[in-house]
C-alpha cells in the first residue's frame, strides 16, 4: 500500500510517499533528509506529537509550558486535560518541570514568570 | 549622542545589538513599548522555532529568551515600556516613559526592528453587521496564551497564513470547535507542515477558493455565510453555505510596521511595505537600517535573526565611519518574482538576495540576469508566496555589472 505524508520535523514540509507491507514500511521517498524517512516510519506505526499549553499561577497569570519530547498522538486530549488542572506556583523558569511522567514526557516551562 | 540605537527589543533587534556589540561596539540602546524583551515571540508558545539557528525545536519564549540572556550577559543598555514616537532624518530620537517622560537622544545610528502587525482590512468587505466575536488571529493568539482567555467555542477561520493555522490547532486543543478555515485563493498561505498538524491531526476542513460572504448576529456573532469563489475571486451564489459560530478568526496577513520609517523620511517599497535596502539592510537614509519584519514579511524568526546579525554588523562599520557606498546596482524583478531584499547592491561581495514569488510555480528556473545574460540559474520543483526564496550570487559574478534582474521561467 502506498501512504502520502507532509513531513513536519523541519518547515522544508517534504511530500513524502511511502511503501507499506501491513504496518510495515518498506520505502520512504520525497524526504530531503534523513529525518523525514524516520518521522515517515514513526508516522505510520506510532504517530507522536509535541504539545505545547499554559499552566495557570496560583499567584496570577499563565506560564507556557510544552511536553519535553512527543508523545503519542492519541494522547494529544488527555495531556491537555491534564495540563488545563494544574496550577503552578511562580517564580517558575524556563526547563522547570511542572508535572512529570506525562505520557512518557515531562511538562516543562518555557517562559520565566518570575 | 548615543552611538547605536536600536527600535524594538524583538529577536530582530536584539539580534542586531548582538551582533554590533560583538563588532566592538558598545555604546548601544534598546528601546522596547512592551514591558519586556522578545516582542511576538512572546505570544508564539507553540514550537517549531531555532531549528536552523540552534538545530533544536524551541517554542517562541524560549528562543526569545536565548537571545535576551545573551543580551544581559552583554549588558546591552534597554529601556522596555517605553515608546518611540517619532525619528527624524537627522537621526534624532523621540521616546517616551513613565519615569522621563517624553526625551529626545541623537544617535550616530539607528536599526529599525518595529516588527509587524496584522492585515485587518479582510473583514471590511465583507457583508453584514459587525457583532462582537471577529479578532485577527493574532490578537486571539493573545487572548489564550498570555490572558488565559478563550475568546470563543465555535470558531471559523478566514485566511490560511500560519497564524490562523495554528490559532485552528490551539483552539482545538483548549475546548474549542473550529468548523472551517476558509482560504480565498486556491493555495494556502501557510507551511505545509502547519497544515498537516494543525489541521489535518484534527480533522479540521481546509476550504481552498472559499471565502466569507456574510456576518450574521446582531450583538454576538451567530454565523456567517461562506461561498466557493470562481476564477476570478467572485463568490458563486450556489455554492453559499451558512455555518453557526460564535468567533471569526481573521488570518489574511501581516504588514511591516512603518510609521516611524515614514516619519523618518526613509524610502519605502509600495511592494514589501518595508524600506528600500542595500545589502547591509541600510536604508535611503545613511546610517538607519532596518530588518526584521519591519523590513519584510519573514515566516521564520531563524531568517529575522540572521537578517538582524547583517544589518548590526553593519551599523557598527557605519559607526566606524566604514561608511563608502562603490557602486549602485539595482536589483529589479520580473512580476512573478514579487519582490527582492536587498533592492540594491552598493559594493561587489557575495550576496544572497531573498525573494518571495506571486504565485504558486511548478518545476522554475530562478533567473539571475545582467543586461541580457544570465548570471546564475537554479532549479526549483515547486516555489510559493508562502516561502521566502534565496540565491546566493558570488562577488566575481558581478564583475561589470550595472543592474540585476530575478525572474521566473516556469519550464
Ligand atoms: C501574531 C503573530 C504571530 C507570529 N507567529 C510566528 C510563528 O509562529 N513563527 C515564526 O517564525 N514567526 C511568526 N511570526 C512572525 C514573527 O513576527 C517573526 O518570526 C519575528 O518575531 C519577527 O521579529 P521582529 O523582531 O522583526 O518583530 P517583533 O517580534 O514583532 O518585534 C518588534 C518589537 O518592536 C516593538 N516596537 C514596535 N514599535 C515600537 C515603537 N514605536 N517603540 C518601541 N518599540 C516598538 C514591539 O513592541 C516588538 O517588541 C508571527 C507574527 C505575528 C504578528
Ligand atoms: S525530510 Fe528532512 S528536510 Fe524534508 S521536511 Fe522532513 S526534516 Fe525537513
Amino acid at each position: 500500500m502506498e501512504k502520502k505524508l507532509t513531513c513536519i520535523v523541519c518547515p522544508l514540509g517534504c511530500q513524502l510517499t511511502v511503501q507499506l507491507n501491513g504496518r510495515e514500511v518498506v520505502k520512504v521517498e520525497g524526504n530531503t533528509c534523513p529525518r523525514g524517512a524516520e518521522y515517515a516510519k514513526n508516522e505510520c506505526t506510532n504517530p507522536q506529537r509535541t504539545v505545547t499549553s499554559t499552566i495557570r499561577c496560583e499567584n496570577g497569570g499563565l506560564v507556557s509550558v510544552k511536553t519535553d519530547r512527543p508523545i503519542p498522538k492519541e494522547k494529544m486530549t488527555e495531556c491537555m486535560q491534564l495540563i488545563n488542572k494544574a496550577v503552578v506556583k511562580r517564580p517558575v523558569a524556563i526547563g522547570d518541570v511542572i508535572l512529570s511522567d506525562v505520557f512518557g514526557s515531562n511538562i516543562v516551562a518555557t517562559q520565566n514568570k518570575p | 549622542m548615543r552611538d547605536l540605537v536600536i527600535i524594538g527589543g524583538g529577536p530582530a533587534g536584539m539580534s542586531a545589538a548582538i551582533a554590533a556589540y560583538e563588532q566592538g561596539v558598545r555604546d548601544i540602546l534598546i528601546l522596547e513599548r512592551d514591558e519586556s524583551l522578545g516582542g511576538i515571540l512572546q505570544q508564539c508558545i507553540h514550537n517549531g522555532f531555532g531549528l536552523h539557528k540552534f538545530g533544536e525545536e524551541l517554542t517562541g519564549p524560549e528562543y526569545a529568551w536565548k537571545y535576551e540572556q545573551k543580551v544581559r550577559e552583554l549588558n546591552i543598555e534597554t529601556k522596555c515600556n517605553t515608546m518611540v514616537l517619532d525619528i527624524t532624518e537627522d537621526k534624532v530620537i523621540t521616546a517616551t516613559n513613565a519615569q522621563e517622560g517624553i526625551f529626545q537622544l541623537q544617535a550616530k545610528a539607528i536599526i529599525l526592528a518595529m516588527g509587524c502587525r496584522e492585515r485587518s482590512k479582510g473583514a471590511l468587505n465583507i457583508a453584514g453587521s459587525r457583532p462582537a466575536g471577529i479578532f485577527s488571529a493574532g490578537t486571539a493568539q493573545k487572548f489564550v496564551n498570555m490572558k488565559g482567555y478563550l475568546p470563543g467555542k465555535n470558531v471559523v477561520i478566514l485566511g490560511s497564513g500560519d497564524i490562523g493555522l495554528i490559532m485552528a490547532r490551539r483552539m482545538t486543543l483548549e475546548g474549542a470547535k473550529v468548523h472551517a478555515v476558509c482560504e480565498l485563493m486556491p493555495y494556502s498561505g501557510g507551511l505545509a507542515r502547519n497544515i498537516e498538524q494543525c489541521l489535518n491531526d484534527f480533522n479540521i476542513p481546509l476550504k481552498l477558493s472559499h471565502t466569507v460572504v456574510q456576518i450574521h448576529g446582531k450583538e454576538r456573532l451567530e454565523g456567517v455565510t461562506i461561498a466557493q469563489v470562481d476564477e476570478n475571486r467572485r463568490p458563486i451564489d450556489a455554492t453559499r453555505e451558512f455555518i453557526p459560530c460564535d468567533t471569526l478568526l481573521l488570518s489574511v496577513g501581516l504588514i511591516p510596521e512603518n510609521e516611524l520609517s515614514k516619519a523618518a523620511k526613509v524610502d519605502l517599497s509600495p511592494i514589501t511595505n518595508g524600506a528600500v535596502v542595500d545589502q547591509d539592510r541600510q536604508t535611503s537614509i545613511p546610517g538607519v537600517f532596518a530588518c526584521g519584519n519591519v523590513l519584510h514579511v519573514h515566516d521564520l524568526v531563524d531568517f529575522v535573526s540572521e537578517e538582524a546579525e547583517i544589518a548590526g554588523k553593519a551599523a557598527a562599520a557605519y559607526i566606524k565611519g566604514n561608511t563608502g557606498k562603490k557602486v549602485e546596482i539595482p536589483v529589479k524583478t520580473d512580476g512573478k518574482v514579487r519582490y527582492t531584499v536587498p533592492q540594491v547592491i552598493t559594493v561587489k561581495k557575495d550576496i544572497t538576495l531573498y525573494f518571495r514569488v506571486g504565485s504558486v510555480y511548478k518545476n522554475v528556473r530562478v533567473n539571475v540576469t545582467a543586461g541580457d545574460k544570465v548570471i546564475l540559474s537554479r532549479k526549483r520543483p515547486k516555489v510559493a508566496p508562502g516561502e521566502m526564496e534565496s540565491v546566493t550570487i558570488k562577488a566575481e559574478l558581478l564583475e561589470n555589472v550595472e543592474s540585476l534582474t530575478v525572474s521566473l521561467e516556469v519550464l
